[in-house]
C-alpha cells in the first residue's frame, strides 16, 4: 500500500517521477482500525497458546508430540498476520515474494534435512525422543 | 552524486533500494534464526528421555513481553502511517512508545528474567546414583504414569561443604618454582642459540609472573571472601579423607541470621580451585523436587514457583553435571540464551534505530521537513525489520516457555 | 555513441564529478567508491592468497623433508610463530615444523585461501570494481554499507593474523572446525580465555561472514535496482548473472554457518554443549561439559555453508572467464540462455547436496541415496558451463592474449576439477576415498587452476581499467606458462597417492606408514619442488603487478574492444564512473555482427539510423 502506482511493465526507469506527496489520506486512516485489530487478534492468541500449552493433546488424540504441533500452528498463524498485515506482505511486489520462496524453501531444507539423521541412522545410537 | 532510487521506487521493480535490502537483510536473518532453529530441534530430537527440561521459565513475564513486543509493533506501523499522512506529532508519538515498549522489553529481560535463571541451581544425577535420590524424583512413579524420568535435582543452592588440601596448591607452587629453576639452569649454560635464549627469558618472565601473583597456602588467601563466610571444621576431615592436614569447609553466606546461600557462581569459582573438593551441596528443593509424587508437578505450571522450604542435600560424587541455570547447564538452556541473546540484540539495535529516527537529528525526525517520504521510508524499513523481531519471538515464546 | 535520445535517468550526478575531491583518508582509506574498495579488498585478497600459499609451501617442505628444519629461514620463521609452532632440531638447528604447527598451519592454509582469498578476490573485489561499471551504475546501492563490508572483512583478517602469535599458536582443527576436537583445542590453563587460536578463529569468522552478508546485500540490490536505462536482464553480461547468483548463495548459506559458529563460541567461552557429546572424555578424564550435544549438527550446519560455497569459489570465475572467452574469440558466447539457467539451477541444487560430505558419519543407505542423487545432478548444469564455454572457443579467431592464456587454461583444469568430484558423490567410493590425497586433488583442481586462474585472468582483463596500464606481456607469459606446469605438478600426483590410500593429515607426509604406500610416497618430492617452483613462478606476476602500476604501457579507454558497459568510461574511471548518460540497445556479445563496420558493437551502441528501430525498449524484465 505504500506504492500503490500501477507501473506499466515498460517503463525506463527514472529518477524523479514520484513527487513524494502524501499518499491517500482516507485510505491510511481505514488502516489504523485494521493495524489496532490485528494487535488484537494477537493478543489472543498469544492467550490461546498458552491456555493450549496446558491442555494434553497426547492424551486427547493418543499420539505423540500433538501440544507441539499445535503450538506451532498457531504461532505459525500469528506469524502470518504479522507479515501480511505490518509488514504489508499482503499485495506487495512480486519481487519480495520470489526471495521469501527461496529463503523459506531453504530454510525448510535446513530443518528436514538435517532431521533425516534420526530418520535413517546407520548405527541405531541415535534417540528419537521429544 | 545521488544513487537512484533511493527515495522512489524503481519502475519495474515496485521498490525503493532501502526497502529491496532490507528484505534481502531478512532473508538471511530468516536463515540464521533457522541455523538457530533447526539447532533447537535437532538437539531437542537428539536428547535423552529426562534431558530436556520443561517448564523452567516464567509464563507470565514471557507472556506479557509478547505483548508489548505485540503493542511495539502496533505503534510502530501507526507511526509509518503517521508520516505517510504527514502528521509529524502523531509519528511522535507513536515511535515514542515503540521505542519504550523495546526499551521494556529489554529490561524484563535483563533485569528480571536473566538474572534469578543464573541464581537457580540445578544438578544432573549420574545414572547409577539416580535410585539414591528417589526421594527427590519419585521415578516408579513417573514409570508407572509413562512419562519421562526426572534426572535432575534443582532448587536455590544454600551451601556448599567441601574439603581442603593444602598440599596440591603446594605442588603446583613448587612445580612452577621447579620450572623457574631449570630455565635458568638452561640459561645459565650458555649453551642455547639466540633464538631459544629470547624464548626462553620470556618464558622465565611469564612464570616469574605467575609465581607473584599466586597466594599463599593459606586457605583465606584465595577463596574469593567477600561472597562467603567460612565455617571451619579444620583438623578432622570429612569420611573420605584420613589425612589429618585436609580441612573441611562449611561455606555459607549468613544474613543476619538467615542463611542467604552461596551463588552457582561462587560454587563453581571454589570448584576449580587447586586443592579445593567439593563434598556436598546443600539446597532448598524446587516443588518439583520437594513434592515429587504430586501430580501437579507432573506438567509445567503458569504461575513460576520459587523453591520450597525443604532442603535436599546432594554428593558431588553423585552429580554428572551441574551448574547455575546459565547456559552450560544443559543444551536446553545453551540454545535458550543464545536465541533470546541474539534476539535481545536484535531488539537493541531496533530500539536504537528507532530512537535515532525518533531524535531531532539530521538523519532522523529532522528529515521531516526537508523530505518527509525519505524520513516515512527510513520508519517504514526499520518497522519492516521492528516486526520481524517481533515475528522470531512469537516462535521463541512457545518454544522455549510452553512447549 | 549518441546520448540524443536520452530524456531521463540521473542527471543529477553528472556535473558535480569533476570536483569531487573528498581528501586522503575518505579517498584512499575509509572510501565509499565501489572501485575503490574494490580494489581494496583484491590487494587484500591476493596478499592473503600468498599468505596461504606460503604457509602450504612451508607444509610442503615438512611432508617431503620430515623432521628436518626449514632451511634458510626456519630460524626466522621460529621467531615469527613461536615455539608453538616451530622448534630447534637434535643439533639446536631453528625451523622444524611442529606436529600442532603443521595443523595449524594447515587449518590456516584451507581457512586464508576460502575465507580470506578466493572469496574476497574473485567475489568482492572483481564484483565490487566490475558489476556496477558493467551495468552501467555510478555506484553499488549501499555505498556506506559497502565500506562497512570492507572494514568488517579487514577485522576479520587482523582475528585471523593475530591468532599465529598468541600462545599455542593459531587454530588447528582443519578449516572445517569438527567438533569436539574444535571444542577442546586450546583451552587449558596455558591459553588465555579469549586470546587463543580456535577462539579467535571463530570470532574471526562471525565477523568475516558479516562481511559476506553485507557485500552480498549490497551485490544483489545493485543489480537489480541499478540497471542503467536498457540494461534488460538478458542484457547482462554472464560475469553480473554469475554474481548475482553468487551473491544469493552467500546471503542464505552463510547465516547457519554464522549461527553456528556463535554456538561454537558459546561451547568455547560460555561452556555450553552444543557440539559436546554426552560423556566426552579427554585425557583420561571427563570434561566440563554437560554433554547432550551433536558434532554432527556442527557438520549440518557447517556443509549448509560450505558446499554452496564451493560453488561461491567458482561460480565468479566462470563469470570472468566466460567474459573473457567472447572477447578473445572475437564471438558470441555459445548458448548465453541455457548459461544462465544453468547457473541457476546449480544455485539451487547447491543447498541440498551438502551432506555428500558426511557419508562417514554413519548415514543411513536412504539419505546418502538422496544426496547421491542431487550431488549427480548438480553436475548436469556444471557441465552445460563447461561444454557452453568450450564450444564458445569452436570457430573464433581466437587471440591469445594474457587473459586468454589464464581462461584458455581455466577449462580443462576445472574440467579435471569436476569431473574426478563425480567418484565422490557416490557413497561407496567415497568410503574408500574419503580424507584422501584424491579428495584435495579434486577440489584444488577446481579452485587453485581453476578458480585462480581465473582470477589472474581477470587481474591480466580489468588491470588496465583500474589503472590506466597494461601489464607486461613478456612477464605475464613466464607468470602463466610456470604457473601452468608447476601446479600440475602438484596436484596430479595427488590423485595417485590418494587411490592408494595416502591421508590428507598425514604429518610426515606418510612415514610412519611406508610399508603401505611405498610405491607413491616418492611423488611427495616431486610435488612439493613442484610447489616451491610454482612459488618462484609468481615472482613476475607480483613484479608485473606492482611495476606496471607506475611504468607499464598506457593503456586506452577500451583495450581490448570489448562491447560491454565497463570499457566504456575513462581509464581509471572517475568517482561516479560515467561522463556520459549510459543507455543499452544491445546484449553483451555482439562481435563479428555481420555487416557491422568493426568487429565489436558495444552495447551502448545505439542502432544505426537507418535500420527501423525502436530506441530503447528497455528494463522491465521481472526480477529473478
Amino acid at each position: 500500500m505504500s506504492q500503490s502506482h500501477d507501473h506499466g511493465k515498460e517503463v525506463a526507469h527514472g529518477a524523479s517521477h514520484d513527487s513524494g506527496a502524501p499518499a491517500d489520506h482516507a485510505q491510511h486512516d481505514m488502516h489504523l482500525g485494521l493495524y489496532w485489530g490485528i494487535g488484537g487478534v494477537l493478543v489472543v492468541f498469544t492467550a490461546i497458546t498458552v491456555w493450549l500449552s496446558y491442555v494434553d493433546f497426547d492424551k486427547m488424540f493418543a499420539g505423540h508430540g500433538w501440544n507441539i504441533i499445535i503450538g506451532m500452528i498457531v504461532a505459525t498463524f500469528k506469524v502470518c498476520l504479522v507479515g501480511a498485515i505490518f509488514m504489508h506482505l499482503k499485495g506487495e511486489k512480486p519481487l519480495v515474494w520470489k526471495f521469501l520462496y527461496f529463503t523459506l524453501f531453504f530454510v525448510a531444507g535446513l530443518f528436514f534435512l538435517t532431521l533425516l539423521h534420526y530418520v535413517d541412522p546407520i548405527f541405531g545410537t541415535t534417540h528419537a525422543h521429544h | 552524486m545521488q544513487i537512484p532510487h533511493e527515495v522512489t521506487a524503481r519502475p519495474d521493480t515496485g521498490l525503493y533500494n532501502a526497502k529491496l535490502g532490507i528484505w534481502l537483510f531478512l532473508a538471511s536473518e530468516v536463515m540464521l534464526f533457522g541455523g538457530l532453529f533447526s539447532a533447537y530441534i535437532f538437539l531437542r530430537m537428539g536428547a535423552e528421555d529426562g534431558y530436556w527440561p520443561h517448564g523452567l521459565l516464567n509464563v507470565p513475564v514471557g507472556a506479557a513481553n509478547t505483548v508489548v513486543l505485540i503493542l511495539s509493533s502496533v505503534t510502530v506501523v501507526l507511526a509509518w502511517a503517521s508520516l505517510k499522512m504527514r502528521k509529524f506529532s502523531q509519528y511522535k508519538l507513536w515511535m515514542g512508545i515503540s521505542i519504550l515498549c523495546g526499551a521494556l522489553f529489554l529490561i524484563v529481560k535483563l533485569a528480571y528474567e536473566w538474572p534469578q535463571k543464573f541464581e537457580h541451581f540445578g544438578a544432573f544425577i549420574k545414572k547409577d546414583a539416580i535410585a539414591k535420590y528417589e526421594p527427590y524424583l519419585d521415578n516408579e512413579g513417573m514409570k508407572r504414569k509413562k512419562l519421562a524420568p526426572r534426572v535432575e535435582v534443582s532448587g536455590h543452592l544454600h551451601e556448599v561443604t567441601m574439603t581442603y588440601d593444602p598440599k596440591v596448591w603446594e605442588g603446583i607452587v613448587k612445580e612452577q618454582e621447579t620450572n623457574l629453576q631449570q630455565i635458568d639452569d638452561r640459561l645459565k649454560s650458555g649453551k642455547e642459540s639466540k633464538s631459544v635464549t629470547s624464548e626462553l627469558e620470556r618464558d622465565r618472565k611469564r612464570i616469574a609472573a605467575k609465581l607473584k601473583e599466586m597466594p599463599s597456602v593459606k586457605l583465606e588467601n584465595f577463596l574469593p571472601k567477600h561472597d562467603l563466610e567460612i565455617a571451619k571444621e579444620g583438623g578432622h576431615g570429612g569420611a573420605a579423607h584420613h589425612d589429618p592436614s585436609v580441612q573441611t569447609i562449611h561455606s555459607t553466606k549468613m544474613h543476619g541470621s538467615e542463611r542467604a546461600g552461596v551463588t552457582p557462581a561462587t560454587a563453581e569459582k571454589l570448584e576449580k580451585l587447586p586443592g579445593l573438593k567439593l563434598v556436598t551441596f546443600e539446597l532448598g528443593l524446587d516443588p518439583i523436587n520437594a513434592d515429587p509424587t504430586n501430580p501437579e508437578s507432573d506438567k509445567p505450571h503458569f504461575w513460576y514457583k520459587g523453591s520450597t522450604k525443604t532442603h535436599g542435600t546432594i554428593q558431588r560424587q553423585d552429580v554428572e553435571s551441574w551448574s547455575a541455570f546459565a547456559p552450560k547447564h544443559s543444551p536446553y538452556f545453551a540454545v535458550y540464551f543464545t536465541i533470546t541473546g541474539l534476539h535481545g540484540l536484535h531488539v537493541l539495535a531496533g530500539v536504537l534505530i528507532m530512537l535515532y529516527f525518533w531524535l531531532p537529528v539530521e538523519g532522523g525526525a529532522n528529515m521531516f521537513k526537508r523530505n518527509p517520504e525519505h524520513l516515512a521510508n527510513r520508519v517504514e524499513v526499520v518497522g519492516l525489520f521492528w516486526h520481524f523481531v517481533d515475528l522470531v519471538w512469537i516462535f521463541v515464546f512457545p518454544i522455549f516457555y510452553l512447549l | 555513441m549518441s546520448t540524443a535520445a536520452l530524456t531521463h535517468a540521473h542527471d543529477a550526478h553528472a556535473h558535480d564529478d569533476h570536483h569531487y575531491d573528498p581528501g586522503f583518508w575518505r579517498k584512499w582509506v575509509f572510501s565509499t567508491d565501489h572501485k575503490m574498495i574494490g580494489i581494496q579488498y583484491g590487494v587484500t585478497g591476493l596478499a592473503f592468497l600468498m599468505f596461504g600459499f606460503m604457509l602450504m609451501m612451508v607444509m610442503r617442505w615438512q611432508l617431503a623433508h620430515p623432521g628436518e628444519a626449514v632451511p634458510y629461514i626456519g630460524g626466522l620463521l621460529q621467531t615469527l610463530f613461536g615455539s608453538s609452532a616451530f622448534q630447534s632440531d637434535a643439533k639446536g638447528i631453528p625451523g622444524v615444523l611442529t606436529a600442532d604447527g603443521y595443523n595449524s598451519f594447515g587449518a590456516m592454509h584451507g581457512t586464508i585461501m576460502v575465507f580470506f582469498g578466493i572469496v574476497p578476490v574473485a567475489f568482492a573485489a572483481f564484483g565490487n570494481f566490475v558489476v556496477p561499471l558493467q551495468i552501467g551504475a555510478i555506484d553499488m546501492t549501499f555505498p556506506r554499507i559497502n565500506m562497512a563490508s570492507f572494514w568488517c572483512f579487514f577485522i576479520s583478517c587482523l582475528f585471523m593474523l593475530v591468532s599465529f602469535v598468541v600462545p599455542g599458536g593459531a587454530a588447528k582443527s582443519g578449516w572445517t572446525s569438527y567438533p569436539p576436537l574444535s571444542g577442546i583445542a586450546d583451552l587449558g590453563p596455558l591459553n588465555h580465555v579469549f586470546m587463543n587460536g580456535q577462539t579467535l578463529w571463530v570470532t574471526g569468522m562471525v565477523f568475516n561472514i558479516t562481511a559476506s552478508l553485507l557485500g552480498s546485500v549490497n551485490f544483489i540490490a545493485t543489480i537489480i535496482q541499478l540497471r542503467a536505462p536498457g540494461m534488460t536482464w538478458m542484457r547482462l553480461p554472464f560475469f553480473v548473472w554469475a554474481q548475482f547468483v553468487t551473491a544469493f548463495l552467500l546471503l542464505l548459506a552463510f547465516p547457519p554457518l554464522e549461527a553456528a559458529g556463535v554456538m561454537q563460541l558459546m561451547d568455547r567461552a560460555f561452556d555450553t554443549s552444543f557440539f559436546m557429546p554426552t560423556g566426552l572424555i579427554v585425557n583420561g578424564a571427563t570434561t566440563q561439559w554437560s554433554g547432550g550435544g551433536s558434532p554432527i549438527l556442527w557438520q549440518h550446519l557447517f556443509w549448509f555453508l560450505a558446499h554452496p560455497e564451493v560453488y561461491v569459489l567458482i561460480l565468479p570465475g566462470i563469470g570472468m572467464v566466460a567474459e573473457i572467452i567472447a572477447n578473445n574469440t572475437r564471438k558470441p558466447l555459445y548458448g548465453y540462455k541455457a548459461m544462465v539457467g544453468a547457473i541457476f539451477v546449480l544455485g539451487f541444487l547447491s543447498f541440498v547436496v551438502w551432506a555428500h560430505h558426511m557419508y562417514m558419519t554413519g548415514m543411513g543407505a536412504k539419505v546418502s541415496a538422496f544426496f547421491q542423487v542431487t550431488t549427480v545432478m548438480i553436475s548436469v548444469p556444471s557441465v552445460i558451463l563447461v561444454t557452453a564455454l568450450m564450444l564458445s572457443l569452436w570457430g573464433g579467431s581466437i587471440r591469445f592474449t594474457m587473459p586468454m592464456l589464464f581462461a584458455t587454461a581455466f577449462l580443462p583444469m576445472f574440467g579435471i576439477g569436476g569431473l574426478t568430484g563425480i567418484p565422490l558423490a557416490f557413497n561407496a567410493v567415497d568410503l574408500y576415498l574419503h580424507d584422501t590425497y584424491y579428495v584435495i586433488g579434486h577440489f584444488h583442481y577446481v579452485v587453485a587452476p581453476g578458480t585462480i586462474f581465473a582470477i589472474f585472468a581477470g587481474v591480466y582483463y580489468w588491470y588496465p581499467k583500474a589503472t590506466g596500464r597494461m601489464l607486461n606481456e613478456f612477464l605475464g607469459r613466464m607468470h602463466f606458462w610456470g604457473s601452468l606446469i608447476f601446479i600440475n605438478g602438484i596436484f596430479f600426483p595427488m590423485f595417485l597417492q590418494g587411490m592408494a590410500g595416502v591421508h590428507r593429515r598425514w604429518y610426515d607426509g606418510g612415514a610412519a606408514y611406508e610399508q603401505i604406500i611405498k610405491p607413491v610416497i616418492h611423488w611427495n618430492n616431486f610435488m612439493s619442488v613442484s610447489a616451491f617452483l610454482l612459488g618462484l613462478a609468481q615472482i613476475p606476476f607480483i613484479i608485473n603487478f606492482c611495476w606496471s602500476i607506475w611504468y607499464g604501457r598506457k593503456a586506452s579507454d577500451n583495450p581490448w574492444d570489448s562491447t560491454t558497459v565497463e570499457w566504456d568510461t575513462p581509464t581509471p574511471p572517475p568517482h561516479g564512473n560515467f561522463t556520459k548518460e549510459i543507455t543499452v540497445y544491445r546484449g553483451p556479445y555482439e562481435y563479428s555482427v555481420p555487416g557491422a563496420d568493426k568487429d565489436f558493437t558495444p552495447q551502448t551502441e545505439a542502432p544505426k539510423a537507418d535500420k527501423p528501430h525502436s530506441p530503447t525498449p528497455p528494463a522491465a524484465a521481472p526480477a529473478h
